[in-house]
């Protein structure tokens, strides 16, 4: 039974990546692209995650930790560029 | 048996709340509107994803694993701070001030103050109350 559920998880997490590239390569605003990168970046851990239990190892838990903190840093320093015209004041 | 099942209901749950999320983001009309839907719907997709994980690990594998809730307590601990800059690049690149409803107040929207206006709102105020102890 989980196995047909991770199938599920994995069909529905991937499409919702093809989703979001469709809308960083067509978005109406810059605030939208940002918006789409950073929901790329959550969806890719929970791909990670999912590929941790196929697997059945930890391994993967590292790189998605790491993942997170690069998608925050540079969500926030894309959106601080475009208010500020610089990231570090 | 129960665990499986449970299992893989947060799988199932977290796998239509992230398609949702980036349903979302294509469908909805209106940039702000556009916001709610991965910031919210995502985050709780990936939070049940993560969990189902924590479930696996515990009770097929054996091994508790602390990892994915620290993952699931940074991503909900940073989702509302993203959330709340991207907002405030739509409002600076996509609206006026005089576009925005009243705040009710004499001053404007926080986001439209400039530093020279708060310093000198924040110094009279800081004046009033040092005569207000001095005079009590």
């Amino acid at each position: 039974m989980i196995g047909h559920a991770l199938d599920f998880a994995f069909g529905c997490y991937g499409l919702a990546l093809l989703l979001n590239i469709y809308r960083i390569v067509n978005a109406p605003t810059v605030g939208d692209r940002i918006l789409a990168l950073d929901t790329l970046v959550i969806n890719a851990i929970a791909l990670l995650a999912l590929f941790g239990i196929l697997e059945g190892t930890t391994v993967y838990f590292e790189a998605s930790m790491i993942i997170a903190m690069t998608g925050f840093i540079s969500t926030v320093s894309y959106t601080r560029y475009l208010l500020r015209g610089d990231i570090i004041e | 048996m129960i665990v499986d099942i449970l299992i893989a209901a947060c799988l199932v749950i977290s796998g239509i709340f992230g398609l949702v999320g980036s349903i979302g983001l294509i469908k909805l009309p209106d940039p702000m509107m556009r916001l709610h839907a991965p910031t919210k719907a995502t985050t709780l997709g990936v939070g049940g994803a993560l969990i189902a994980s924590m479930l696996y690990f515990h009770f097929v594998v054996g091994q508790f694993s602390f990892h994915e809730f620290m993952i699931v307590l940074f991503l909900f601990l940073t989702a509302p701070i993203t959330g709340h800059f991207i907002a405030k690049t739509h409002l600076h690149l996509g609206h006026r001030p005089e576009d925005l409803p009243p705040t009710g107040t004499d001053r404007p929207w926080a986001s439209y103050e400039s530093d020279e206006a708060r310093a000198a709102i924040e110094a009279a105020a800081e004046a009033e109350a040092e005569a207000a102890r001095k005079g009590g």
